[in-house]
């Protein structure tokens, strides 16, 4: 009995400890502040928590929740607010999820604000960083989000004519004689290729080109060879190449060794394989209006538009830009996918990141599209 | 131990003569392979007869003191055989070689399957020399190799087998197209094709007009620099320099033009290039 009271009154005296010394916004171990929870919904009383409860919905998948808490829901179709945040056309943001988000208030008077939403989404190539800058505006004593949709063009109803090229092969038979001729693989050549330090890895770029008059894809490797000789790594370019190349076509290339230094590398063997493989010349993909410029965070980016001058919608393409110094040297080349589809004759906005360290070096750059084309029946 | 050795030798030597006069089985001295021929034999009675080849034993009973008949069917692989006749526990045996027959086949490898216009010593034709039954043909023999593209000269060679092999290094010709590279062997001939494709192109020119919707680029007509048409789905890079930054656009040449449309509003610098071949600069002012 006794021990019961003094339970109760030990209770009631941290309750009041409590309300007298109480701890402002502490944090929950394992959730960095100002991220988005899933299905943490309802009405922001903050700008923030406005934002972040819109972008707890979006990871939620809760469309019509996420929907609810636009300022601008009378400019915006739900349909086409879906479709900017889940993607559509087979792009690479159908293929995607919301990870994780943060967000930090940039200013705020009145009953407006303007808040950083960084979001993190999970994709097919893996992770994708999106910066957005999101006005709030305070309705009816609630902070709701002005959603700066960006709208797609539609493509009129047209025919395009298509006529380019396509090249399929014949191989040799398995029955075919002793000495029957089959046909060779395609000719390529690297023109150039540069070593060099990237905080703690080391880059191998440059730059390969089809020689042939067939379509080639292409995989490049590269080992380092220590300072006696031995085999220190192998690597290939992954997807930091265009693979399938066409008649004369140069592509970049950039293998990554993580935790290796030039110090340690007396020479890099290099290794171009190519294979003869079915290809088509179409799509053409123009890279219009390429420019550096800063992004909302500050950062070098090389941006531009790509247009799709084919009548297929290219469902997702990935950019790869080449960085040339003043002798025309390659010295870094990055790359970056677009989450949105490609549609016939329509301008499609794309930002590759320039590393620091190659600022105030670069004097020309080059950039090329991979394309993906989802099979039609 | 010194005056031992030769003694030894000698000895060896006599007893080798004396199991070589044992082996009185004759045979031609050439046999060429799928051809019939005869052994004759001495003595009487009946004998097994053995024949090992490369590729095939036989085993028969035959008669001693008549010939034995050797079917063409048991000689058609090349090479070392072996002939033993077996009577009364009496062992006679003769070693002989089987020569190719006559040549009959050609296998021709020929590298590359393709190959640009004008490269010395581009062009490899490999012959093997066979006979009706694929035995390698090691005698000497004369091959002829041509290799001609229509309209084009015919460029040929002769060449002497060694050992069954005959090869040699062609130049590729100037004019682009199916050549067809042929080895002939006493009527035998073989035939594969090599395609002679443009080299790099030569001498790229473009011009540029503007229009309504942009900048026309449009190449003149894109050749090697011995006149061929650069093969069409060559990818020809034009880069616009202007205000509103860099663009450019891969464009496969399509009946030797390539053509683009680039939608650039101000003047810009326009560049073509293909490869590593750089071509002319044209500069085009702004819409109006």
């Amino acid at each position: 009995m006794k021990l019961a009271v003094l339970l109760v009154l030990a209770t009631i005296a941290f309750l009041i400890l409590g309300f007298v010394f109480p701890v402002h916004q502490a944090s929950t171990p394992g959730i960095v502040s100002g991220e988005a929870l899933p299905g943490v919904g309802g009405t922001g009383n903050t700008p923030e928590a406005a934002v972040r409860s819109l972008l707890g919905d979006v990871q939620a998948h809760d469309w019509s929740q996420a929907y609810s808490l636009l300022a601008n829901a009378n400019d915006v179709d739900k349909e086409a607010f879906i479709h900017d945040i889940n993607g559509n056309y087979g792009s690479l943001r159908t293929f995607s999820s919301l990870e994780g988000s943060g967000t930090r208030v940039l200013n705020q008077s009145g009953d407006q604000a303007l808040v950083r939403a960084d979001m993190h989404w999970s994709t097919a190539v893996g992770p994708i960083y999106e910066v957005r800058e999101l006005r709030v505006v305070q309705q009816g004593g609630n902070w709701k989000v002005v959603w700066p949709l960006e709208k797609q063009a539609t493509v009129p109803p047209q025919v395009v004519p298509v006529n380019y090229l396509r090249w399929d092969v014949i191989y040799r038979g398995a029955r075919d004689d002793w000495g029957t001729q089959n046909v060779d693989s395609p000719q390529v050549r690297i023109v150039s290729m540069n070593a060099v330090q990237h905080g703690n890895t080391l880059v191998v770029v440059g730059e390969v080109v089809n020689e042939d008059t067939v379509p080639a894809f292409v995989d490049m490797n590269a080992i380092l060879v220590g300072k006696n000789g031995q085999d220190l790594d192998q690597e290939n370019s992954f997807d930091k190449i265009q693979h399938t190349l066409l008649p004369k076509q140069v592509s970049p290339y950039r293998i990554d060794f993580p935790g290796f230094n030039l110090s340690q590398v007396k020479s890099v063997r290099m290794d171009a394989k190519a294979m003869l493989v079915p290809a088509s010349a179409d799509p053409v993909i123009a890279v219009l209006d390429q420019h550096e410029q800063e992004n909302v965070l500050g950062n070098k980016v090389l941006s531009g538009n790509l247009l799709n001058e084919s009548g297929r919608t290219v469902n997702i393409a990935q950019v790869l830009a080449t960085y040339y110094d003043s002798n025309g040297k390659v010295i870094w080349v990055s790359d970056g996918y677009v989450d949105r589809a490609l549609l016939p004759q329509t301008p499609e906005p794309f930002a590759v990141e320039m590393p620091d360290n190659t600022v105030g070096k670069v004097q020309s750059y080059r950039v090329t599209v991979n394309h993906y084309i989802r099979q039609q029946s | 131990m010194q005056r031992l050795l030769p003694a030894a030798c000698l000895a060896f030597c006599w007893m080798a003569a004396l199991s070589l006069a044992a082996q009185d089985l004759q045979v031609p001295a050439t046999v060429r392979a799928g051809s019939a021929f005869t052994i004759p034999t001495s003595g009487s009675g009946s004998a097994t007869f053995y024949l090992i080849g490369p590729a095939s034993r036989t085993k028969r009973q035959v008669q001693m003191g008549q010939e034995i008949q050797v079917k063409p069917q048991e000689v058609r692989s090349a090479g070392r055989y072996l002939a033993i006749v077996r009577s009364g526990g009496t062992n006679r045996s003769v070693s002989f070689y089987v020569l190719a027959a006559a040549p009959a086949s050609l296998s021709f490898l020929a590298h590359p399957s393709r190959i640009p216009v004008a490269q010395r010593g581009g062009i490899i034709g490999v012959t093997f020399v066979f006979d009706k039954w694929h035995n390698l043909v090691r005698q000497p023999e004369n091959v002829d190799f041509r290799l001609a593209v229509n309209g084009g000269p015919p460029a040929s060679q002769t060449v002497r087998s060694r050992d069954g092999v005959a090869w040699l290094r062609m130049n590729s010709g100037s004019k682009a197209g199916n050549a067809k590279f042929v080895a002939t062997l006493r009527g035998i001939e073989e035939t594969r094709v090599i395609q002679q494709v443009a080299a790099d192109p030569c001498h790229l020119q473009i011009k540029a007009e503007r229009n309504a919707k942009g900048v026309l680029v449009e190449t003149a007509p894109v050749r090697d620099c011995s006149g061929n048409p650069v093969s069409d789905g060559t990818v020809v890079t034009f880069t616009a320099n202007g205000a509103g930054g860099l663009s450019t656009v891969d464009v496969p040449i399509k009946k030797d033009i390539a053509q683009a449309e680039l939608k650039i509003p101000g003047p810009a610098t326009i560049s073509v290039a293909s490869g590593v071949v750089m071509g002319n600069e044209v500069k085009v002012g702004g819409q109006q």
